[in-house]
């Protein structure tokens, strides 16, 4: 048996979220292979991910920034040496794998956290309300996973043949125009630790600047609510919940976050939640094993004061 | 140009659902239900992009049991110019939907297939792909800005990393995120226009589709419960 993981690079070494993909993967049991595409990729990176046999690489102008189109020709010729075909649940993984299997005509199982056996797994559906224990019965499997539900694999230790893959012909359906990315200095948000999200409660753009001093003192990610999003305090990158990121850090500090369903199925599993907020009523009181009643715009600035003090001591 | 937009019938978003005991599934009766929220998105595009002179016909599409009717009716109210309900009591899941929709796609001759990103209930974020996979079409995916002309869309797509800018030759499957745009409430004199709209009811059967699920939920469990914390 014999698994492909569509692997995204990140400065030319496997993401962070491939890295948990490839885990998943060689939790079906089997050999488990990387595909990596791009322009000017060689995949000797991914030839050092620990647990891998070999690494397909497609490497083409055209696939600077694959389209959905093209990715999903490509993994539908690569298909039948295979009996899983995986991928991470990125921006990209949602947008192409659900297409390669409608090509092979395979139902997809979006979102894995955890696999129970080569054709049985679990996940969460009604915003992380539900969890739903599912079981495949196509021949093949393609199947997206949740990053933060599976430990990375080693990026080191490995040594995986590397060779070229033969590409079907571009597809001229679509075109890249632009990409406008975010900048910033800090973790990214999906891989963190730590995460201090702001919401509505913030009442400005302006006001995240205190978020930011918090998270330099923490070295966290800034993440936000819909309600920050819609408002145009942060981009909408920053936004955590069932339609933004999902993350699992160490430690999420919710500030001025009422805490929706929406908002819940983004971070309930973090491992410990801190909330701040001025009602008291709020649903993140909920599922915060800390949680702090008052004026956020007192309550952080001291929290971030205490928290260099005690840095500095 | 024609627009086809898929909808769904929904728990409403704002219910907190529950577990069946014997957890064959989320126990939804007498729970309120409502338009998919994204579809809504979906809907509202469509119809600005009537009123700005580049849709001619938008025809609302749901699969589902007879009470989708209802969903059918909010979007007729909104503003779609008739519907079809592809009438099934069984279940059916993304891979099923993108094939009753592809039937439909062949019968109606749409340019444009306007849907949402994903459904709230079973979180898939499935269908638009592979309907556009079926098709041969280009899609975009998560546009949250659009413009559309001279035979193409161009969308800026809301990826992790920021907001990326395709363009895709029509005919095309684009599938909405948030911020595309608000949607419009129906009025009162609206809802009632909309009863008077055609409504066309098919059967899977009719459209040639065989629609058995491939993906068993053999079973449905609450998630473990997070210790109180302190104050």
């Amino acid at each position: 048996m014999s698994v492909l993981v569509v692997a995204e690079l990140d400065g030319g070494a496997v993401a962070k979220a491939s890295l948990a993909a490839i885990t998943a993967a060689s939790q079906l049991g089997g050999d488990v292979d990387l595909l990596v595409m791009g322009s000017g990729v060689d995949g000797a990176a991914a030839g050092k991910v620990a647990g891998v046999r070999k690494v397909l690489v497609a490497d083409a102008a055209h696939l600077a920034h694959p389209s959905a189109e093209d990715a999903a020709a490509l993994l539908v010729q690569l298909a039948p040496a295979y009996d899983h075909l995986v991928a991470a649940s990125t921006s990209f993984g949602k947008n192409v794998m659900p297409r390669a299997a409608a090509l092979l005509d395979i139902a997809q199982v979006s979102d894995v956290i955890e696999v129970l056996g080569p054709d049985r797994f679990k996940r969460f559906i009604y915003a992380g309300n539900a969890l739903a224990t599912v079981a495949s019965t196509d021949a093949k499997r393609v199947l997206t996973i949740r990053p933060t539900a599976f430990a990375p694999a080693a990026a080191e230790g490995g040594s995986a043949s590397v060779e070229p893959v033969d590409l079907p012909a571009p597809s001229d359906l679509s075109s890249f125009v632009g990409q406008e990315v975010s900048q910033s200095e800090r973790p990214e948000l999906t891989s963190a630790r730590i995460v201090v999200s702001g919401g509505r409660g913030m009442g400005s753009g302006e006001n995240f600047k205190l978020l930011d001093e918090l998270a330099d003192v923490l070295g966290a990610a800034v993440g936000a609510s819909r309600a920050a999003v819609d408002a145009g305090f942060v981009p909408n990158d920053f936004q955590v919940g069932q339609t933004g990121k999902i993350v699992a850090p160490d430690l999420y500090v919710a500030v001025g976050i009422s805490g929706a369903i929406q908002h819940l199925a983004g971070m309930k599993d973090s491992k410990v939640i801190v909330a701040i907020n001025k009602d008291e009523e709020a649903p993140m009181f909920q599922v915060a094993d800390y949680g702090l009643v008052g004026d956020l715009f007192k309550l952080i600035p001291e929290l971030t004061q205490e928290l260099k003090r005690a840095k500095s001591s | 140009m024609k627009v086809l937009v898929p909808v769904k019938r929904v728990v409403d978003y704002n219910v907190k659902i529950r577990v069946k005991a014997d957890r064959s599934g989320v126990d939804i009766a007498n729970v309120k239900m409502s338009m998919n929220p994204f579809d809504e998105i979906a809907c509202e595009q469509a119809i600005r992009l009537k009123e700005a002179g580049v849709a001619t016909e938008i025809v609302a599409v749901s699969a589902g049991e007879p009470k989708a009717q209802e969903t059918l009716r909010t979007a007729l109210a909104m503003g779609a110019d008739r519907a079809i309900l592809i009438e099934s009591t069984d279940e059916l899941q993304p891979l099923a939907v993108a094939k009753l929709l592809a039937a439909v796609v062949k019968k109606e001759e749409p340019q444009l297939v306007l849907m949402g990103k994903q459904a709230i209930d079973d979180d898939s974020n499935q269908t638009g792909q592979m309907l556009a996979a079926l098709l041969g079409w280009p899609q975009a995916t998560f546009v949250s800005r659009l413009t559309v002309a001279d035979g193409r869309a161009e969308a800026g797509r809301e990826v992790d990393e920021g907001i990326q800018t395709i363009a895709v030759k029509l005919p095309a499957v684009l599938t909405v995120d948030l911020r595309l745009n608000e949607p419009r409430y129906a009025s009162l004199p609206n809802i009632m226009k909309a009863k008077k709209k055609p409504l066309d009811v098919v059967k899977p059967a009719d459209l040639g589709v065989d629609v058995a699920p491939r993906l068993q939920y053999v079973q449905v469990e609450e998630p473990s419960a997070r210790k109180a914390g302190v104050k």
